[in-house]
């Protein structure tokens, strides 16, 4: 047990050195921008016609998993545990994926059955 | 005896190899780390459901029309995203606080960590006050589980066909996804302050490591990451 909190206290040394209060406010700034860039496009691109809004749809899907990248990848410091963990979060995520690909396939279906 | 250790005794140091976690990851927070996942299916389940039932209708409330107004101002009309960005922006921003109270816990600065918890939770109060502000200004509108208003006109982008059923789902699932995600950040604001008093009490200088605030940290980063996507599919899809 004592082996363990040691090492658990090595480990929280690595994290310190590897999230800086700089990166930190880095990591803000990219947050705020992606959204900044959200904002142009709802409130500027697709009222002016510029981008259609067929194609903004997936430009803010795009952009959120970017944002969400960043909030597990660094806020959550994802990024720098051990790969075992990052596996062990990430890999179920798809099953999400399966489910996001059944149901909007199936949804198209549903159209004919409601009226 | 031979003193030659055969291969099968040599000790193995992989991570996989037992006698320690492959995780380095200390029990709790790896147990956080699963409960997130899990909550992330709820979540992703009600976002899904929602996209279904958008995706099998032939039209839809437009989130432009709905979400004009800013609640708590004299701005009825024509400020979309305004309201929702500034929720987006304090949550985000509380966020962050929440990191540098991490970070600040590594060093074992405790004033800091008290610090940073305490702005965290004035934003957390600030993100519920501003929803409150909106689901008032929605129920004043007539919108609620169950409720819609009675002239529906105005919420349809002009040539898509009105519909009683489409705006009644739109209003079930906003109320509902947006309760379900609020009530974990009143969660969450309700862990930080007990974290925080443990923080002022000294509990973890005692114990020698501020490992709870990290903890407590990764739920409300996820609170924070559940909002962008809700914000997303809600208010700009």
């Amino acid at each position: 047990m004592s082996s363990e909190t040691t090492h658990a206290a090595h480990h929280e040394g690595e994290e310190h050195e590897s999230m800086t209060k700089k990166k930190i406010w880095g990591v803000f700034w990219i947050l705020l921008g992606i959204t900044t860039i959200e904002f142009i496009i709802a409130l500027y691109l697709v009222p002016q016609g510029i981008i259609p809004l067929r194609a903004a749809n997936p430009i803010y899907i795009v952009l959120t998993l970017f944002k969400a990248f960043y909030i597990i990848a660094y806020f959550m410091h994802l990024k720098f545990e051990k790969v075992g963990l990052i596996y062990a979060v990430v890999v179920p995520v798809l099953f999400i994926i399966g489910l996001i690909l059944v149901l909007t396939n199936e949804s198209h279906h549903w159209i004919d059955l409601r009226a | 005896m031979s003193t030659a250790v055969s291969t099968i005794d040599e000790v193995k140091t992989t991570p996989w190899s037992g006698g320690r976690s492959p995780f380095s990851v200390e029990y709790g927070k790896i147990m956080m780390w699963f409960f997130l996942l899990s909550d992330a299916f709820t979540f992703s389940s009600l976002l899904i459901a929602y996209g279904a039932l958008r995706f099998s209708s032939n039209s839809w409330p437009a989130a432009d029309l709905i979400f004009q107004s800013v609640p708590g101002t004299s701005i009825e009309h024509g400020a979309p995203l305004v309201f929702v960005g500034l929720m987006t922006f304090i949550l985000i921003m509380s966020s962050v606080t929440m990191v540098l109270g991490v970070e600040a816990g590594h060093r074992g600065a405790k004033k800091e960590v008290a610090t940073w918890l305490i702005l965290t939770v004035i934003g957390g109060f600030m993100f519920l006050g501003c929803q409150a502000l909106e689901w008032r200004h929605l129920f004043s509108e007539g919108f609620g589980w169950g409720h819609i208003p009675k002239d529906l006109g105005e919420f349809f982008h002009k040539g898509a066909p009105v519909s009683a059923t489409y705006t009644q789902q739109f209003a079930n699932l906003f109320f509902t996804i947006t309760g379900f995600h609020g009530f974990h950040v009143f969660t969450g604001v309700l862990i930080n302050i007990i974290i925080l008093v443990n923080v002022l009490r000294g509990t973890y200088e005692k114990r020698g490591s501020y490992l709870m605030v990290e903890k407590v940290g990764l739920y409300w980063h996820f609170v924070d990451l559940v909002w962008v996507f809700v914000f997303t599919f809600f208010y700009l899809v």
